[in-house]
């Protein structure tokens, strides 16, 4: 049970404080309320490249990172395709420090040429590191368009292509800040060793008189229902093949997301898993396979992955795969294995709750989704799941005319070749 | 009301004390030690079995990862299935670990399951037999995996970079996909009994660590292991660094390169460890470090930049790594080597300096999140065979040391043209 506090400020920030006296530091958490979904189809990559730009400086505060570093404090931040989020640990006992820095930033950026000539060097740099000069790296570039033809989900957060980075104007940046960065479009929770009188001090402080700004009204294509089977097959420089399958499923707020969570538990989480069990194990099909959701606000993906061994067609592969779904759509878990994945499920909410900035993070985005509180309820809402809804939503979603696959196939790879020395 | 200064940073303070939990410590009568550190409060517990390597053999590079990773796969009572199956069904987490010094099993379960997965523990620590099916599927699996790791430049720069720090010795020699064929059942079981023995285990619990539970796993392990036949060999060879100091792996299509630049160095055992941190975190060990600031934050060749320290039983590294743009490749070089020579050249001023020692406290303060870090603070000391006087040191080399010691230290430690010097990309 994680116990909270909640207010408002008059500019409509929306403050959560989280008392924990066990530890001597504090956190300050803020989630703005935009990810790459609010970005423009031809300015993709923006949201997560803005992230960047605001550790550039800001209207009072020339540097970011120093103030807080010399202060014994740490931070960092991440751009999803839902959210954008910053996050601050530190000596409870220089928390006004961060309320310092993060009211400037929300309050104007410094909008430098040079801050964002630089961080569009390193994002592309990101770019190339993460998607481009990995094996496999680029999946989520080639999967999201074949899943996703309306919403923006049919990029990635890192963009499209560099194009779109290197393209970015100064202008942009200020638009996008004005548009995005309001008090009204963001949560902040601060926990840790700090008390909720304080915080309320604080707040009004330095977040208080920030312009209110205005109201971003969000109004994105939703995807519809996916009536064809689709495909797509690339040959590539990795070293094995390698079949995604995805299908459309509900969003994060949807009830479903618990029985259909809980049906990727029993396909791939753990050594005691089907998969991994009857495809690894049993089979010999993959030398790896996995399924997993990821829990987007809006329409969201069911992903099955597998690398198969090389005696093993992708035909076979993709069989051995629809036979696991089949048995979840014609049969019902049996109670012992539904029990086992509630067990895990339970375990790892206890586990997660060890660690004050993931409980921050999750005040944060509850509350997003609704009510803060809803975390204290997570738990309760995975033990009440019956075998039969997970059936009933088995049916629903794996579907031929619900699944997107995409095949890599192993074109052979470039071996280094060693260059005696200069 | 006055107005708000936003120009000016509000007061702070200083990271004045911090105050590390010491474990309660027993020893069976098997030779076992067991470390506790309790925190009430919690319905959960971690526990881990911890062994130091056996020496190592280069002909058998795989013996060690395979007999860890193996550990779950099938006892003389419990198939790899029926492992998996009570683990999970409990909610709890099992998992197998090596590095280069220790290798171990860690259980993470709540409290009101632990008597129910404890016994897989001893099952697995004292009677595991390695079925020749299960190795079969983990030499398959692991080729692969292999394989797909070996494509990733910043993967095959660390092999290449510790290969020519220490040859072929456990820090230095890494499989390849083809030595995972000469693995031989036997070999792994006669590895199995001389390493996970008694005498070679330290036991540490955290989180819920009352009586009860300290019986619990007392009771467990006193007489579950079996005669115990010779100590194991746990010393190391001689390492045997490489004269070639430069070391290029051309990829013709590469965007990226990797690069790894250092050099064998002191351990935690070494009285200049402490201040080497300092230098450290100046150079490259925060986000904020002089590299970062040139090579990412001013120049933008990279995504990031950063230095450490390894610190080994026998040896320890210092290395720069990145993976910058492969145009630009040498220029990030060239910067490299600018920063490591200006902390031998120049004093770090007064300001930057306050900066990393404030960074540097904080960063401890932080670390300790709750009592399953205050353990991991002990195992650094416990197998480095330093005890709690180290921290006190650390914090107080942290707080005073000066910009004259920095400069001798960097002066003692640092010689950039003799640092080995890996790129895995375009050069």
């Amino acid at each position: 049970m994680v116990k909270f506090n909640r207010f408002t400020l008059n500019n409509g920030l929306r403050v959560i404080v989280h008392e924990d006296n066990t530890t001597p530091m504090a956190v300050l958490n803020i989630l703005y309320d935009v990810g790459a979904r609010d970005e423009d189809p031809e300015q993709t990559g923006f949201a997560h490249l803005f992230e960047h730009l605001m550790f550039g400086g800001s209207a009072n505060i020339p540097n970011y990172d120093g103030p807080l570093q010399r202060v014994g404090g740490e931070n960092n931040a991440f751009t999803s395709n839902d959210i954008t989020n910053y996050y601050i640990t530190l000596p409870s006992a220089n928390i006004e420090t961060a309320f310092w820095l993060e009211s400037d930033r929300m309050l104007n950026l410094a909008f430098s040429e040079k801050s964002l000539e630089v961080q569009r060097n390193v994002v592309i740099e990101e770019f190339k590191q993460r998607y481009l000069n990995q094996p496999y790296g680029d999946v989520w570039l080639k999967l999201r368009p074949i899943v996703y033809k309306q919403h923006p989900y049919r990029w990635a957060t890192i963009g499209k292509t560099i194009k779109h980075i290197e393209d970015a104007k100064i202008e942009d940046v200020k638009a996008f800040f004005k548009k995005h960065y309001n008090p009204q479009n963001a949560i902040m929770v601060v926990g840790g060793d700090v008390k909720t009188e304080d915080i309320k001090v604080l707040a009004e402080k330095w977040f208080g008189s920030i312009p209110a700004g205005e109201k971003y009204v969000r109004n994105l294509p939703q995807e519809q229902p996916q009536k064809e089977e689709r495909r797509e097959t690339v040959t590539a420089k990795v070293p094995l093949n390698d079949v995604y399958i995805a299908f459309q499923m509900e969003g994060r707020v949807d009830e479903s997301y618990y029985p259909v969570e809980l049906m990727s538990d029993i396909l791939s989480r753990g050594n005691s898993s089907r998969l991994y069990r009857n495809l690894v194990k049993e089979k010999h099909i993959f030398s790896e396979v996995h399924a997993y959701i990821t829990g987007s606000l809006d329409k969201g993906m069911f992903v099955l992955e597998g690398k198969p061994l090389e005696n093993i067609s992708i035909e076979q592969a993709e069989e051995a795969l629809w036979q696991e779904l089949e048995r979840l759509k014609n049969e019902d878990v049996p109670a012992d294995e539904l029990t086992k994945v509630k067990n895990k499920t339970e375990a790892t909410m206890v586990f997660s709750e060890m660690s004050l900035l993931d409980k921050a993070m999750n005040l944060a985005f509850y509350e997003l989704m609704g009510d803060a509180d809803g975390f204290n309820h997570e738990s309760a809402r995975f033990l009440a799941v019956t075998a039969e809804q997970i059936r009933a939503h088995a049916n629903t979603i794996f579907k031929r005319e619900n699944s997107s696959t995409l095949v890599y196939l192993a074109q052979g790879v470039e071996e280094p070749v060693e260059v005696i020395s200069e | 009301m006055s107005i708000l200064n936003r120009k000016t940073p509000p007061q702070f303070n200083g990271v004045e004390n911090i105050n590390l939990i010491h474990p309660e410590s027993t020893k069976l009568a098997n030779g076992c030690n067991i470390f506790t550190f309790n925190s009430g409060d919690l319905d959960l517990v971690r526990i881990e079995w911890i062994f130091s390597n056996l020496r190592f053999d280069p002909k058998k590079p795989l013996l060690n990862v395979a007999v860890n990773t193996m550990l779950t796969e099938g006892t003389h009572n419990l198939t790899a299935a029926q492992i998996a199956d009570k683990v999970d069904f409990y909610g709890a987490f099992l998992q197998v670990d090596y590095s280069y010094d220790l290798s171990q099993v860690t259980l993470f379960t709540l409290t009101k399951h632990l008597q129910a997965t404890l016994p897989v523990v001893k099952d697995i620590l004292t009677d595991s037999i390695f079925p020749e099916k299960e190795l079969e599927t983990f030499v398959r699996n692991q080729q692969q995996k292999l394989q797909v790791s070996l494509q990733k430049n910043d993967f095959v720069a660390r092999r290449v970079f510790n290969r020519a720090l220490y040859g072929e010795t456990i820090y230095g020699l890494a499989a390849e996909p083809e030595d995972f064929k000469s693995l031989r059942r036997e070999d792994l079981l006669t590895h199995y009994k001389q390493m996970y023995q008694p005498g070679n285990c330290n036991i540490i619990i955290a989180g819920k660590a009352d009586p009860q539970i300290l019986e619990a796993v007392t009771k467990t392990f006193e007489g579950a292991w079996g005669e115990v036949t010779t100590p194991a060999d746990t010393t190391q060879p001689e390492l045997q660094p490489s004269a070639e100091r430069f070391i290029y792996l051309e990829k013709a299509d590469a965007l990226q390169s990797a690069i790894r630049i250092g050099t064998p160095f002191v351990n935690r055992t070494h009285p200049d460890f402490p201040g080497l941190q300092v230098l450290n975190t100046v150079l490259g060990g925060y986000f904020g470090s002089r590299l970062m600031a040139n090579i990412r934050e001013d120049k933008g060749y990279t995504y990031g930049i950063g230095s450490g320290m390894s610190s080994f039983k026998q040896t320890g590294a210092f290395f720069i790594a990145s993976e910058v743009g492969a145009d630009v490749c040498k220029a990030a070089v060239v910067e490299i080597e600018k920063e490591v020579n200006l902390l031998k050249d120049e004093l770090i001023p007064e300001e930057e300096l306050s900066l990393v020692r404030n960074f540097m406290l904080g960063s401890l303060l932080g670390s300790l999140e709750n009592v399953l870090s205050h353990a991991d603070k002990f195992k650094n000391l416990h197998f480095a065979g330093l005890d709690y006087d180290y921290y006190e040191r650390y914090t107080q080399t942290v707080k005073n040391i000066t910009a004259e010691e920095l400069k001798a230290l960097a002066n003692k430690y640092f010689d950039f043209d003799n640092f080995y010097k890996v790129i895995v990309g375009k050069y």
